[in-house]
């Protein structure tokens, strides 16, 4: 080394930015690590859960006798035996104060309100010896009509879900721009209008399908009971869990270990859960209820489930005047955490990336003989973005107008940010033209504009579209104050705490759990350069209420937004502590003191550094330190943000669809997205291409069919179709970066972005593919078989057949029981 | 999920794999590969008192030539079939159709014996081995018998098999002459079932069509031949248009299911596409 060396060229690159790959992927990808149903404590019992076979009926009686004696079985369990401890599955976001809440047992006593609810639970000495005694249990059930059409639903003298309720209807939520003062009346302008245009559209149920099941492990010790689950929310599951059981939240510790996936499918305060630790209560030892994949698609939150009404007001030349929008929101049979939040979240992005100076929304939540709904990547916003951007591509075809002028008319323009809407939202930041001129590029529009009318002149059996979605989404939940003003439950605070250990490396505690984002190497990141120590030297700590005491975890694409900024202000704080101790160390005032790469100098005064890791040390023997100081520069900081943040993109897809058979097949796919800052980029593309895949899959492959009765069909994965990389087509992605003003990092929240945004780019392109032959809707998802009809039997494709597939023997029909029946002795040999 | 209890039966010999079903009690199943097996044991919509697992029995591995026929061992697995010279040389149709099927995890361990004495219609080999007039050589107490495919498949997940037999290998005859071959499967995404599949062997004559074999895949609880289609096409002209009149028949005396993917109607009409399609690309158009 040289003394001549230029600084500048010393100075460690930043961290923010880097294209990192994950530290913690190495573990989770190989599996060598906790999953929560690696877990054995000595002494361990293993529950399994009798479900409901039916939808819809009275409990009359419940044998358990054969069960109780079956070999290595402990205990069995009913309803009726846990009726007075169980309480209610707590609902967190009551939407109007005349909601109705029927409340929600963890486990049936007199009644089952949808396949696959609990009605015993045995527990065995191993998980088989418990799995087999589940057959052994005996349950009467005296059928009631089921109930699962929403709009039937709520038609007079309909069969009822509960019948202690008068209507299936849970509750009636209004937000009206007019009414708010946010926006012009709305009936007005819709009797003003010149072209009005109309759709019901469907946003069918959707399973949420994380990768790893849901497992919960209960430890009691004395009062305590420490409590090991797959849950995105362990500090919310803390104050739940002693609200419902009477655990007092001091004696209760959760620890949400490594978490295979959630997609808001682990954003639940679980009967599982509640049961696990009742019964280690009542036990006195440890259990483990560890779900098959069966279970799993039938008895935990689905996601969706809306039919959308919504009007849309223009004048002639595409001028937008008016939205109107009445949805009936399929609660499912109970409200569970945030069930009657998730549409009314929604309600606030109908009106998208759009000037409308008018809007109305309504939502009637509505019970049905279904398993509950609750939040599902996107949460709210995917139904909306759906909604808007399917409603305007109606409205350009209406006036013959292109697709994008008509946006674009209508869009806000770069120079009107912050814009405040017509749902009262203050957009913070962006670009829409950009984005989607980079959009087109990156699509190659031009060239498939033009072989588009090759092909449509020609008469090819097979047609090309091309879809548009000019999406925005609001994220970074949330303002604590604004949750307060629409009657959620809590607040949407993060918190942040970091420890400087003696050796110099750093524990960042953060109270976001992460469920396989990538927290450990973005936190990591942002550490390192406000430190100015390496990445490697950052540890991140999270997931344990013991370790992470205070925390709303991972949900809305929060976590960077909310719990990074968290993470930097504690840093700022370790800073500005350590800034004492430095000054005094060099007897210097903090004044001439300057921070940079991890080292205070004095200005002026060459040599005379000291390094911040150093000074933990410093602090740690604590035998020089200023007198008015505590000898500790560890801080901890919540955050909680004045806005949300608004992440916006253009999402292009082409689509090719075979016209002899109905079969649609992505073309390309090319997407810009705005989400602000970017930490982490392989991150970052790594979340764009994930939501890429489940929207997609929303439009074309996944949806929860119930039979006429109540049954899950789609009860394995034979039959909900998720989709492999093999089925997907390659990303063309890109961002734009306008930073956001409401947090220090920049950063807008990039988790759902894909997921909300895809859906209806993918529908509009086959759409606009056969638009030609007379079709303008085809119902979710669009399997080749609608699409075919669509385009050969007019209409929307209709619906499916309700069956599951033969093949595989039908696997289908009895998992959702989990008994073996006669009808089990299939021929053949396999 | 885990399987009901049931008892496990190792043999390394086609004789001792008899004996062991033959003292296995009432409900014995075949492990041959257990890609379907251990699944419906999982959601015990199988619960056999014994399970006699074939993957140790390495006398019904492998392809052999034995005269004008192929001989394919009942347990060869999927992985080994698309890579045998012999089939890419006198049957690649099979090799095309095993290409297909599932993952290449299932591949390595699926067997082709198994697949095909497990008949689920959605299955891709049955409607092949129909197509190609295979042969199923059946082992028992009492010696072994031959069953051509017509009469192998006898109904929804049901083959000739009697209790206590084996299926042990399957004889494919060499088609000789100028033929060409194709599988045409349609699903919804990459690792499904067929909905509908098509498995077309066709020889050329002189620019005609001399002989038409064609099998269908789920378009009944058995796979099926589309006769109809076969005789129109024996003799026909190798043109788009004589291919696509005679498909149009191809779903007489079909009886498809209806489920979530597809009603009946659907797939009568599907059948159709992907037998023009089918025979077309066998026919070198």
């Amino acid at each position: 080394m040289t003394v001549t060396e230029d600084a500048a060229t010393l100075a460690p690159a930043k961290e923010v930015g880097q294209p990192r790959r994950r530290k913690e992927d190495a573990r989770l990808i190989t599996g060598r690590t906790t999953w929560t149903d690696n877990m054995v404590l000595p002494g361990m019992l293993h529950l399994a859960v009798v479900r409901s076979p039916v939808a819809h009926a009275r409990i009359t009686g419940i044998d358990v006798s054969a069960a109780q004696q079956a070999p290595n079985v402990v205990a069995v369990f009913t309803g009726r035996d846990l009726a007075e401890e169980q309480g209610s599955i707590p609902c967190a976001w009551p939407v109007t104060p005349d909601m109705v809440n029927p409340g929600h047992p963890s486990i049936a006593v007199d009644q089952v309100n949808h396949v696959g609810e609990a009605v015993a639970i045995v527990v065995g000495r191993s998980k088989a010896a418990a799995t087999d005694a589940v057959e052994l249990v005996d349950v009467d059930y005296e059928i009631l009509p089921p109930v699962l059409d929403m709009e039937a639903a709520v038609a007079e003298g309909a069969d009822l879900v509960h019948d202690q309720l008068e209507s299936n209807t849970s509750y009636h939520f209004v937000f009206d721009a007019g009414e708010a003062g946010t926006g012009a009346d709305t009936e007005q302008a819709f009797a003003d209008a010149e072209v009005v245009v109309s759709r019901r559209l469907v946003q069918q149920r959707l399973i949420p399908a994380f990768m790893e099941p849901r497992s919960v492990v209960v430890q009691p010790q004395g009062d305590n009971f420490t409590m090991w689950s797959a849950t995105q929310i362990p500090h919310v599951l803390r104050v739940m869990l002693a609200m419902v059981t009477g655990v007092p939240e001091h004696k209760l510790r959760i620890i949400a270990p490594d978490v295979g996936g959630g997609f808001g499918g682990k954003l639940q305060v679980n009967p599982e859960e509640v049961l696990a630790l009742l019964l280690a209560r009542r036990l006195g030892k440890p259990v483990k209820w560890t779900e098959t994949r069966s279970e799993s698609l039938m008895a935990a939150h689905h996601g969706r489930g809306q039919v959308q009404f919504i009007d849309i007001a223009s004048d002639r030349e595409g001028n937008v005047k008016g939205l109107r929008v009445r949805l009936l929101a399929d609660m499912g049979a109970y409200l569970r955490l945030i069930t009657p939040g998730v549409p009314a979240l929604g309600a606030f992005m109908f009106p998208g990336i759009y000037k409308f100076p008018a809007y109305r929304f309504e939502c009637d939540g509505v019970f049905t003989n279904k398993v509950p709904t609750d939040a599902y990547r996107g949460a709210g916003r995917p139904e909306a973005t759906f909604a808007i951007e399917r409603i305007m591509d109606e409205l350009a075809v209406e006036l013959g107008m292109d697709p994008l002028e008509l946006r674009r008319k209508n869009w806000i323009q770069a120079e009107e940010f912050p814009f405040t809407t017509v749902a009262g939202l203050e957009y913070d930041s962006g670009d829409y033209e950009q984005a989607t001129q980079k959009a087109l590029e990156l699509l190659g529009y031009d060239e498939l504009r033009a072989e588009q009318q090759r092909r449509r002149e020609s008469g090819d059996p097979v047609q090309l579209g091309i879809g548009f979605s000019t999406f925005t989404e609001m994220c970074g939940l949330a303002p604590s104050r604004v949750l307060g003003s629409l009657s959620y439950g809590a607040g949407g605070w993060e918190s942040a705490s970091i420890r400087m250990l003696p050796t110099g490396k750093v524990e960042v505690v953060t109270g976001s759990t992460p469920h396989g984002q990538g927290h450990e190497t973005a936190w990591s990141q942002l550490v390192a350069d406000q430190l100015g120590v390496p990445f490697e030297d950052v540890e991140v700590l999270h997931g344990d209420t013991a370790v992470s005491p205070r925390g709303m975890d991972t949900y809305g694409s929060r976590s960077l937004v909310v719990g990074g900024t968290a993470v930097v202000k504690a840093a700022e704080k370790v800073v500005a502590k350590a800034r004492k101790v430095a000054a005094h160390l060099l007897e210097a005032s903090e004044d001439d003191l300057e921070f940079a790469d991890g080292k205070f100098s004095v200005r002026g005064t060459p040599g005379a550094t000291v390094g911040i890791q150093e000074i933990a040390l410093a602090v740690f023997a604590a035998h020089n330190y200023p007198e008015d100081v505590e000898p500790s520069i560890d801080a901890e900081a919540t955050f909680d943000p004045v806005n949300f943040s608004f992440p916006h993109g253009t999402h292009l897809c082409a689509m090719e669809v075979d016209t002899d058979t109905g079969m649609v097949k992505i073309r390309k796919y090319a997407c810009v997205d705005d989400v602000g800052t970017v930490v982490n980029p392989l991150i970052v593309e790594g979340q764009v291409h994930g939501g890429l895949a489940q929207g997609i899959a929303q439009a074309l492959y996944e949806e929860a069919v119930y039979d006429a009765d109540g049954n899950l069909t789609t009860g394995s994965f034979v039959d909900y179709l998720v989709p492999s990389a093999a089925d997907l087509p390659h990303f063309d992605t890109a961002n734009t970066v306008h930073a956001a003003p409401g947090n220090p990092i920049g950063a807008k929240g990039v988790g759902e972005a894909g997921c909300i945004a895809s859906t209806p780019a993918v529908v509009n392109a086959a759409l606009d593919a056969v638009r030609h032959l007379g079709v303008s809707d085809i119902l979710m998802p669009l399997t080749p078989e609608r699409v075919w009809r669509a385009i050969h039997q007019g209409g929307d494709g209709g619906d499916r057949a309700t069956a599951g597939t033969n093949a595989y023997g039908g696997a289908q029909t009895e998992s959702t029981a989990g008994v073996s029946t006669p009808a089990s002795s299939l021929g053949g040999d396999r | 999920m885990i399987p009901a209890p049931f008892a496990y039966a190792r043999p390394t010999t086609v004789d001792e794999a008899l004996q062991a079903i033959a003292e296995g009690g009432e409900d014995v199943k075949i492990l041959a590969g257990g890609q379907s097996l251990i699944p419906v044991m999982r959601l015990r919509l199988a619960a056999p008192e014994t399970v006699v697992d074939l993957s140790k029995v390495s006398e019904l591995r492998g392809v052999r030539e034995d005269g004008d026929s192929l001989v394919i061992g009942a347990m060869t697995t999927h992985a080994d079939v698309v890579r045998d010279p012999l089939i890419q040389q006198y049957a690649p149709l099979i090799a095309e159709a095993t290409e297909t099927v599932a993952d290449r995890q299932v591949r390595h361990r699926g067997t082709f014996g198994g697949a095909l004495a497990h008949a689920d219609p959605a299955g891709d080999l049955p409607a092949v081995a129909l197509a190609l007039d295979a042969e199923f050589v059946i082992a028992g107490q009492n010696g072994r018998r031959t069953v051509p495919a017509a009469d192998f498949f006898v109904d929804y997940l049901t083959t000739a098999l009697e209790e206590g037999e084996l299926l042990v290998e399957i004889r494919v005859p060499k088609l000789t002459g100028q033929w060409g071959m194709r599988y045409e499967k349609f699903n919804r995404v990459a690792q499904a079932w067929s909905i509908v599949a098509v498995a077309a062997a066709v020889r050329r004559e002189d620019g005609h069509i001399a002989e038409a074999r064609i099998g269908l895949t789920n378009m009944g609880p058995t796979p099926l031949r589309a006769r109809a289609t076969e005789a129109a096409l024996a003799g026909a002209a190798a043109t788009p248009e004589a291919i696509a009149e005679a498909a149009r028949s191809a779903a007489e005396g079909t009886s498809p299911s209806s489920d979530l993917n597809a009603q009946a109607d659907y797939r009568e009409h599907l059948v159709q596409v992907l037998t023009r399609r089918a025979v077309s690309a066998a026919a070198g158009l």
